[in-house]
């Protein structure tokens, strides 16, 4: 029975969505029904599964497919991590997506698809070796385009192309290295480390390389990043997904995943591709930051603020300490659940207020204090504010750098604090301290939106203000490490 | 051992029947011999799977008097796809080609064309004397050339006379080759063969014969055959020209190089033949990309997806043969045409619903299909996924592990020409899916049953379910292994 636990987790998204997709329009209710029940059943696993694997349990399913393709789905603490954010997340956004949509047209395929990316996404968390690992990447591509494109008009068609031009070379890309890396070792799994010995330096840097070029696509770094803003054409709920959910989570678990369980710390030392990498998740929480500035749209600065805060995971991945491999993971949990507070109040002054633009939020604060209120603790998260989540994933980062040799990296996150102020102060301060415009108007009487932006709220003072607590995403990173998951 | 017989000569009494018995009658013998061969296919796999290979000498003589019948694992993979295929094939055909509908002219001859068909493929996957080959791959392009002139169009008559040019012509080089192994070794039996004493004219032979069986296969550059020829033809035919036609002269070809005469197998040629593989990869891209017409997209990629399974030759044939990478290769490519053939029938079936339902197969037409044809529409877009080789499909379990064996062997460009290949072919099958997937249909069209719908679905997921299951399909590969693939990594 505990043996096909995975494979019952993947299934409590992957059947909703199977399902969803024969259903009517017309269906509300049963399609309403799978998917809440769905990602309620879910979480009601992970809760006991949490205990479990605390006290040091663990489930393995292994199906094998052709020689050589080996599909391991594995729970173990580092899994848990990611796929009890997913799984949060996505019943909370099932609930704002269900009010947010009411019943506009195709509905029975947006939840289809929503519910197959989240399965990917379980599919990605919970996969024990590399191959696995590809299949639920890739099915997460496939499955997030049509999501991207779902309004069907020329932008989101645009950024939905626009997104498979980035994606599919880029898992072209992984595939290589993957081929290339199993060629020599033969299968690789994430619970033994694979013998790289039959490999030159020069190849494995490049393997490396390519690896990162793979994931490194959907966690948005740059060069990398230009699918990401394009994308927030698409409705409110996608952007939850894109940024808090899955996709951009799952790249950023690859680069985890590459660096600790495909490699290892030490060969990636050995290589000298730590800090190079280190370099560019640094780049990338600059540049971000430097041009969500200069947008003028709500949900676009949001999206290059996503943009620099994934790297905080990859830069946390990269630098190979301790505190920081901890600050890092915990970073995967806070970045999800302060980002989605954001996107779900975006969304709703979008819906209510009408209002899209920086220069729109002027006065909404007492208008729409509910809304407001979480849009601010999630901006001050963001920033870096004690004793919200933000803080503490700075701080461990900041440890992490000087743990790893790597003091260089205090002026990035420092710099980066100062910008995160400076593109999200302004929003504050036009939200509470400006006169509303005449014609404004605007409510929040949907307690089915504001609700999860609410809780999402709570979730990331919770996180931070709790950050001691054994139960808490920092307490969780830090026994990851401590369990040595992490090589 | 009688599932084997059934298998070649069921088709063949459907096919009499529908001819000889009048209206219904007909019609309902020619569906049971349909029935019937589908399921002796499933039941020849089904015995072959747990006794191993199945051999019958024909009237009881033994090779060289005789000839053999055998079925391993390539056969019978081959034949329960062909199987699907043609079961699928039959039913959307049903409503296409009932006499009310189409002339009267192709609703009659359809029906024995397509069993004829089978029965030919049966006889190529089944035998293994090199001139039963050639008798069963000439009734193939007899019965293929018939399908692409049903429709009786001057556009089609055209693309069927350029096609029995390169079919005969790929007859007359096959055949040349086979009288002169029959001159020098007094025997065309294949495991014969492979044990004779080497003689001079085995590499000329075995040169006509490769360059005969590329011709039939549409490998470029003998490929300008195909696209009119498969574009020409009604869609349900073209799904068994496009998905199951070309296999039978490639898998001739595999047993050549790798069970007849893996002896003459140097590098040199393996390599162009892999080059050539390429080119078709290259060049069949590029002009689906250029195509303003769904069917001739689609048959373009065919072009393209045959290329992949020539990169087989240098990987498991030469001084690979019998190299633990080898058995990756071989079984790869084997994966790479079971998958091609369920997923572009599917397409060309998924095709055919939107010509029917757009009144025509310009992209332009197809516009916003997905809203009324869904089931359709994502037919398509899951036989993409195969054709791309993305996972969890069989094209990407074959491109896997075709890939794996390049870079074992130090051949990483073979690696190259399908990673290349499949982002070409995810740039072509995109402009028609965000077509179809687009906003704004022009007349309110009329959708095909669900159930028609339902059946491109169905070919488009077993193409699919082939990567899930590979576990199995990798099993019943390895029965009667040629000995150049028996090594795996």
């Amino acid at each position: 029975m505990t043996a096909l636990l995975p494979v019952f987790v993947l299934l409590t998204s992957f059947l909703p969505a199977v399902i969803t997709f024969f259903l009517d329009q017309e269906s509300h209710r049963l399609r309403n029904a799978l998917s809440l029940g769905g990602a309620v059943f879910k979480v009601a696993l992970i809760v006991a599964m949490l205990f479990a694997v605390e006290r040091g349990a663990s489930y393995e399913t292994e199906i094998p497919l052709a020689p050589g393709l080996v599909l391991l789905l594995r729970i173990d603490a580092l899994a848990l991590l990611f796929v009890s954010l997913s799984a949060v997340l996505w019943l909370l956004t099932t609930i704002y997506a269900i009010a947010y949509f009411g019943s506009k047209p195709e509905l029975s395929r947006f939840f289809g698809f929503f519910s197959l990316c989240v399965a990917a996404t379980t599919g990605i968390a919970l996969s024990g070796s590399l191959i696995s690992f590809f299949i639920f990447f890739e099915l997460l591509t496939l499955s997030t385009w049509p999501l991207v494109a779902h309004k069907q008009d020329e932008a989101s068609l645009r950024a939905a192309r626009r997104y498979l031009l980035y994606a599919l070379p880029c898992s072209a890309a992984l595939l290589w290295a993957i081929v290339w890396l199993e060629s020599s070792t033969g299968p690789v799994l994430f619970t033994e480390p694979p013998d790289l010995d039959g490999l030159d330096p020069a190849s494995l840097r490049v393997i490396f390389a390519l690896f990162i070029l793979g994931v490194g696509m959907k966690a948005a770094l740059v060069p990398l990043h230009g699918w990401l803003p394009a994308a927030m054409a698409a409705p409110a709920p996608v952007s939850a997904l894109l940024h808090a959910v899955a996709v951009v989570k799952a790249g950023a678990f690859g680069v985890i995943r590459v660096i600790y369980d495909v490699f290892g710390v030490e060969r990636v030392a050995d290589l000298g591709v730590g800090m190079p990498l280190a370099a560019l998740a640094s780049a990338t929480i600059i540049w971000g930051s430097l041009r969500a500035i200069q947008q003028d749209g709500i949900k676009t600065r949001l999206a290059y603020s996503t943009v620099s805060q994934v790297s905080y995971i990859v830069l946390g991945a990269a630098l190979a300490s301790p505190f920081g491999v901890i600050g890092g993971l915990a970073h995967l949990v806070h970045q999800g659940l302060m980002k989605i507070t954001l996107f779900f109040c975006a969304g709703i002054y979008d819906e209510r207020a009408g209002v899209r633009t920086v220069a729109g939020l002027n006065g909404l604060g007492p208008r729409m204090p509910w809304t407001s209120t979480c849009f601010s603790l999630g901006a001050l998260g963001m920033i870096g504010l004690p004793p919200l989540a933000g803080f503490v994933s700075k701080i461990y980062l900041g440890l992490g750098a000087l743990q790893g040799g790597a003091p260089w990296v205090l002026p990035v996150l420092g710099a980066s604090t100062l910008l995160n102020a400076a593109y999200f102060l302004p929003l504050l301060y036009r939200l509470w301290f400006r006169e509303p415009a005449a014609d404004a108007k605007g409510d929040e009487k949907v307690p089915a939106l504001v609700g999860p932006a609410v809780i999402a709220a709570l979730a990331a003072i919770g996180a931070g203000a709790l950050a001691a607590s054994p139960v808490s995403p920092l307490g969780w990173a830090t026994l990851i490490a401590e369990r040595g998951e992490m090589r | 051992m009688s599932f084997l017989v059934a298998l070649l000569v069921l088709p063949l009494a459907g096919a009499l029947a529908i001819v000889a018995l009048p209206g219904q009658a007909g019609r309902a013998a020619a569906f049971s011999a349909i029935a019937a061969t589908a399921a002796a296919a499933v039941a020849l796999a089904a015995s072959v799977s747990s006794q191993g290979v199945l051999r019958l000498e024909v009237g009881g003589w033994a090779p060289p008097l005789g000839i053999a019948l055998a079925a391993d694992g390539l056969g019978v993979t081959l034949i329960v796809m062909t199987a699907t295929v043609m079961a699928g094939v039959s039913l959307v055909a049903r409503g296409t080609f009932a006499p009310e509908l189409a002339g009267d002219r192709a609703a009659f001859g359809f029906w024995p064309l397509m069993l004829l068909l089978w029965s030919a493929l049966n006889v190529v996957f089944l035998s293994r004397d090199l001139f039963n080959l050639y008798v069963g791959i000439e009734l193939l392009s007899l019965a293929a050339i018939g399908l692409v002139a049903i429709d009786g169009k001057a556009a089609a008559l055209a693309a069927a006379i350029r096609y029995i040019v390169f079919a005969l012509a790929g007859s007359l080089l096959y055949l040349a080759g086979v009288v002169l192994i029959y001159a020098s070794h007094g025997t065309l039996d294949i495991d014969l063969v492979a044990v004779r004493t080497p003689s001079a004219p085995d590499g000329l032979a075995l040169a006509l014969m490769t360059a005969g069986l590329m011709a039939k296969t549409a490998l470029f550059p003998f490929h300008v055959w195909l696209p009119p020829a498969h574009a020409g033809a009604p869609a349900p035919a073209s799904a068994l020209l496009s998905g199951l036609v070309p296999k039978a002269s490639f898998v001739i070809l595999m047993r050549l190089w790798f069970d007849a005469m893996p002896d003459r197998a140097s590098d040199g040629p393996l390599v162009l033949i892999a080059l050539l593989g390429t080119a078709a990869v290259i060049w069949g891209s590029l002009a689906a990309l250029a195509q303003e017409r769904l069917k001739l997209i689609v048959a373009y990629s065919t072009v393209a997806q045959i290329g992949y399974l020539f990169l087989v030759f240098p990987l498991a044939g030469g001084t690979s043969a019998g190299l633990p990478w080898a058995a990756g290769a071989w079984t790869g490519a084997v994966f790479l045409a079971l998958s091609h053939g369920l997923a572009k029938a599917g397409m060309f079936l998924a095709v055919g619903h939107c010509m029917a339902a757009a009144g025509g197969d310009r992209l332009s037409a197809v516009r916003g299909l997905a809203k009324v044809m869904p089931m359709t529409a994502f037919a398509f877009a899951l036989s993409a996924v195969t054709l791309v080789g993305l996972p969890p499909s069989g094209g990407f379990t074959g491109k896997y592990l075709v890939m794996t064996a390049a870079f074992a062997s130090g051949q990483w460009l073979w690696a190259l020409v399908i990673a290349v290949g499949g982002l070409l072919a995810a740039a072509y099958l995109y402009r028609p899916l965000a077509m179809l997937f687009g906003r704004g249909a022009g007349a309110s069209p009329v959708p095909p049953s669900r159930a028609r719908q339902a059946v491109p679905l169905l070919l488009a997921g077993a193409s699919v379910a082939l990567g899930i299951a590979s576990a199995g399909a990798y099993g019943i590969l390895e029965i009667g292994r040629p000995p150049a693939a028996e090594e795996g990594l």
